[in-house]
This record gives structure tokens, sequence and C-alpha cells, in this order.
């Protein structure tokens, strides 16, 4: 069913991407491939793989922005992009096959790729850019939050969590339960100030973005060096310890 | 937003099939047509072939053609799913007025009724239509109050040219045909202008600013691509078309939609009956031509929110 589920379980899971320590290594991006490429979305297909014109899906993008103008104040802000999971999804509700939907009991968005017809509205629909079509397959595909892992119980509990978040070696991504008000990522949010991406088209992405922090030197001007002392007015004595150093 | 050739065809076909098939149906009811077997014949099977080469293009773009009978079962969220519905749905008073007016030479009574289910199934199923762009809060150009209107008063305006047509072909026509058609084209006219207006004066919704939240620190500017080449999203979502083009492609489809028809049509109307069928046949070419290129500006001049990302406007 493309409606939106009516009753929602306990949990509302999803990501928290803090721009402050993100290096911008597309780690993230590289292991999503790596892991949805065989599992529930798979084959994540590349056309051109190897030569000119390549063109594929991806899970996950990385952005850089510069913030703040030209000059001291500027900054340089890596920016992961992939599905928020919103809980108005407009992808959701456009499908008109029912293989797009979202889950009550996680309120993760997936795609059925059996139900699919490739019709592209979903992307039309979502303001994100998360979901892209496989045009080998003639499906669209799009972040399933790891669903094949999270609750895949052959792996090691600490392994369940989503490919992006495994791998970051910067620890710039989180993911938890933003149901649950005391859950890591709901603490996060309410510590840093975690905000929704263009929340005045209302759809309510689940996952946040931390703002970078406004540390020492991030809003003001490099501090300027000071020149030697000129040792022509220093007095006889400062000129032969001068004299002796410099030997 | 990509113009994919499939969909205009799809639009613009459909659209002026519907239009046909609706004043027919109104007009054969009102008995201002006679129910005469090879005038429905062609009329209604002019209106039924372009509406049904408009629904095959359109299964054309899909990645999965073989599974577009899905297409049927969410209408109770999607715009899409509904248009195939009703357009479906829609076959059937049409079948029942076309076999009442082809072979019974009948369109009095229940065929009337099913004619007057045509006319409010052939405008519905065009609603839907128009809504499947209209509904998108990711696009501004399509989602504003004058696109429902256009959609309906474009699909009405190239039917009625059709019906100048047909009906000047069996000896059927009547000015107020003309006149029907030259008043849809005006009105058309005048919402296609303050379409065109609007988009270019209304204000972006979202800029980087609010799209990364980032825009609290200052201006955001985009510093790097995530990839090297175009992908789905640039190559579906990122088509733009230079202003430049887009103005001149604006007068093409202004004159070639509007106002050559305009000075067809009345053209037809002050040299009387004998004319009308090479004029109508002109008219109706020119207002095909430009409702195409209408459709392809629509979805070439419109822009996506997701492409804001990439560094241009949404």
């Amino acid at each position: 069913m493309t409606s939106l589920p009516t009753v929602t379980g306990d949990k509302r899971l999803g990501l928290v991407i803090d721009l402050d320590t993100c290096v911008g290594c597309h780690a993230c991006a590289t292991n999503c491939k790596e892991w949805n490429t065989s599992g529930h979305s798979a084959p994540l297909t590349d056309v051109n793989a190897y030569q000119a014109e390549q063109r594929g899906v991806w899970f996950n993008r990385v952005f850089t922005y510069e913030v703040g103008g030209q000059g001291p104040a500027a900054r340089t802000v890596h920016f992961p992009k992939n599905c928020l999971h919103c809980e108005k999804p407009d992808c959701v509700t456009v499908c008109p096959t029912g293989a797009s939907y979202k889950r009550a009991e996680d309120g993760i968005v997936l795609i059925d790729h059996d139900k699919c017809i490739g019709c592209a509205l979903c992307s039309w629909a979502c303001p994100y850019g998360a979901r892209e079509m496989d045009e080998h397959q003639g499906v669209m595909k799009k972040c399933t939050l790891c669903i094949d892992k999270i609750y895949n119980t052959n792996l090691p509990e600490e392994d369940r969590t989503p490919a992006c978040v495994a791998t970051c070696p910067s620890k710039a991504r989180h993911f938890g339960d933003f149901a649950d008000p005391e859950s890591n990522v709901s603490q996060l949010v309410r510590e840093r100030g975690g905000f929704d991406l263009m929340p005045e088209t209302g759809y309510r992405p689940t996952s946040k973005y931390l703002p970078p922090r406004t540390g020492n030197g991030a809003a003001s001007a490099p501090r300027k060096l000071e020149p030697a002392p000129d040792l022509a007015n220093a007095g006889k004595f400062l000129r032969w310890v001068d004299r002796v150093l410099s030997r | 937003m990509n113009p994919a050739y499939s969909v205009i065809l799809f639009t613009t076909a459909s659209g002026a099939g519907y239009g046909l098939l609706a004043l027919l149906a109104v007009f054969a009811a009102a008995g201002v047509l006679p129910a005469s077997t090879w005038l429905g014949f062609v009329g209604i099977g002019l209106g039924v072939a372009l509406v049904a080469v408009g629904l095959l293009s359109s299964t054309f773009h899909l990645g999965r053609p073989e599974r577009a009978w899905r297409a049927f079962t969410q209408w109770r969220s999607s715009w899409l799913a509904r248009e195939g519905v009703a357009a479906v749905a829609t076959f059937v008073p049409i079948a029942v007025f076309g076999i009442g007016w082809v072979f019974l030479n009948d369109t009095s009574g229940a065929f009337a009724w099913a004619a007057a289910a045509t006319a409010v199934m052939a405008f519905v199923t065009v609603c839907c239509t128009a809504m499947i762009y209209a509904s998108l809060k990711t696009i501004r150009q399509w989602n504003n109050a004058l696109t429902l209107p256009a959609y309906l008063v474009l699909g009405l305006a190239t039917g009625a040219l059709l019906l100048v047509l047909v009906s000047a072909l069996f000896g059927v026509y009547r000015p107020a045909f003309a006149t029907l058609a030259a008043t849809l084209l005006v009105v058309g006219l005048a919402l296609k202008i303050a379409y065109w207006r609007h988009i270019d004066t209304e204000q972006p919704r979202s800029t980087l600013g609010t799209a990364t939240g980032l825009g609290r620190f200052g201006e955001v500017r985009l510093l790097e691509m995530p990839h090297t080449e175009e992908n789905f999203i640039m190559r579906e979502m990122g088509y733009a078309v230079a202003r430049k083009h887009a103005r001149r492609l604006r007068v093409v489809a202004g004159l070639a939609l509007f106002v050559l028809p305009l000075i067809l049509l009345a053209l037809a109307l002050w040299s009387g009956p004998a004319s009308v069928l090479p004029l109508g046949a002109l008219a109706t070419l020119s207002a095909g031509l430009g409702v195409a290129v209408e459709r392809w500006l629509f979805f070439a001049e419109a822009t996506h929110l997701s492409m804001i990302y990439y560094g241009r406007t949404g």
C-alpha cells in the first residue's frame, strides 16, 4: 500500500550526520555501494563502469560546500546525503503500484523491486534527490537503512548498523531510534541542535544533521605574525648577544 | 525536468482525444450532431485513437512496461493510479455511447446518459493527468493553481479544433463550433500568459541555505560535486533550457497554438462553410505543433528542488 501507515510502531529509525566531523572521505558512499550491491537491493548496477560516461546507482552522495562567503570566515563543509526516511514521504504516496512503502514498525521507506514499474514518479516527488533508477533492471532503488544488516541476527550485535555508519572513520554518522528520547541519536539532536533539511517543504525527515561547531578561529580572522625586532636600535649588549648566537 | 517525448505525446494526444470525445458526446446528446454512422465512427474513432496512442506511449517511458497493470492499484493515494483507473473506466461509457451512435444511430435516451458520462469521465481523466504534475511540491512550475486549468482548456481547445475538422468533413459543421474553439483558444492563451508570468516572477521557495541548513553561517556555495559524471538525478531533474531559447519557444508556442489557429478560425467564420475544411485542417495542424512545443516547455522550464544540492536553482 502506498498510503502512509496510519498506526506507527514503537521505533523510528534514522541517521544523525555530523557536519562538524565529516572529513569528506566518501567511505560511507563506498561501503554503502559495497554492501548494497549484494543485499536487498542487489545489484546496484553500474553502466560504463570503466570508461567514459560512467553511470550507476549510489544511495549515498557526498557534496562539498563553501559556507560563509569568501575570505577568512569561509569554511568548507562536507555534506553526505542519502534518503532521510521522511515522516511524510510523497515518494511513497505518489507510487501507483504499491511498490514504494513506509514500514509502520520502524518508519523505514522501502521499494518492493518486484512491483516497481520504473515510472520514476517517486524520484520526481523526492526533494532530496535520494532515489536513483537502476537503468539495467528498469526499477527504482534507494537507501534501505541497510535493512538486511541492522536486523541480521547472523551478525554480531555490534555490526548491526548501516554500512555507512559502520565504516565512517570520523564517527560523523550515527544510527538509532528517534522514537526513544534517550537514544544516542535523540540525545545528539538535543545537545547539538540537530536540524531538518528543507523544513519548508513539509516532508519531515526522520534523519537529522548536526551543524558545524563555530569554535576557535572558525569565524574570526587568523592572527597576524609580528615582524622580527629590528636590532639596529638595540643596545650594545644585545647586539653582542646576537653576534654570539648567530655564529 | 527532462522532457520525455513519450510523456509529451501522451499528455497532448490524450488531452485532444478526451476534448474531442467530450464535445462529440455533449453535441450528440443535445441533438446538435446527427446520429449518422460514419460521423460517429470517424469522430469517436479519432478520439479513441488519440487517447489510446497517448496511453500506450505513456508506457514507453516505464522501466518495466509489462508490469503496467499494477499502476491501477493505488488510486487511494496516487494521482498516476487515479489517472490510469479513470482512463480505463472512461472506455465503458464511450463504448456504450459509440455503439448507440455508430451501430444503432441513436444518441438519445440511455445513450444520451452514456454520452453525459463520457463527457464527465473525460473531464475527470484530464484532471487526474494534470494533478500528477500539479501535486508535486518539488517542482514550483507545476505545483500551482494554473497547471490544472491549462491542461483542461488546452485539451478542450485542441479537441474543439478536431470537432471543427470532423464536422466539416461530414457536412455537419456549424459556425458555433469554430466560435467555441476560438473562445477556448483565447482562454488558453490568457492562461498560458498568466502561467509564464507567474513562473518568471515567483521566488524559489528553497535555497542552498535551507537545503543544507547551513544558511545560518552565511552564503552557501557548491565547492565540489559528489562525482565526476552526470547521475540519474541530474539527467532526469537537471534538464535546463537556455532562457533565450525558452523565450523564443514561448513565442513559437503562442503563435502556433493560439494566434495562427485564431486567425484561421476567424477566416473560416468570415468566408463561409466551403473553406472550413482546409482552414480547419491548417488550424489543427498548427495547434498540434504548438501544443507539443507548449508541453515540451512545461517540462523543460520546470526546475526540481533536488538540483539545489548540485548548485542550481530549484
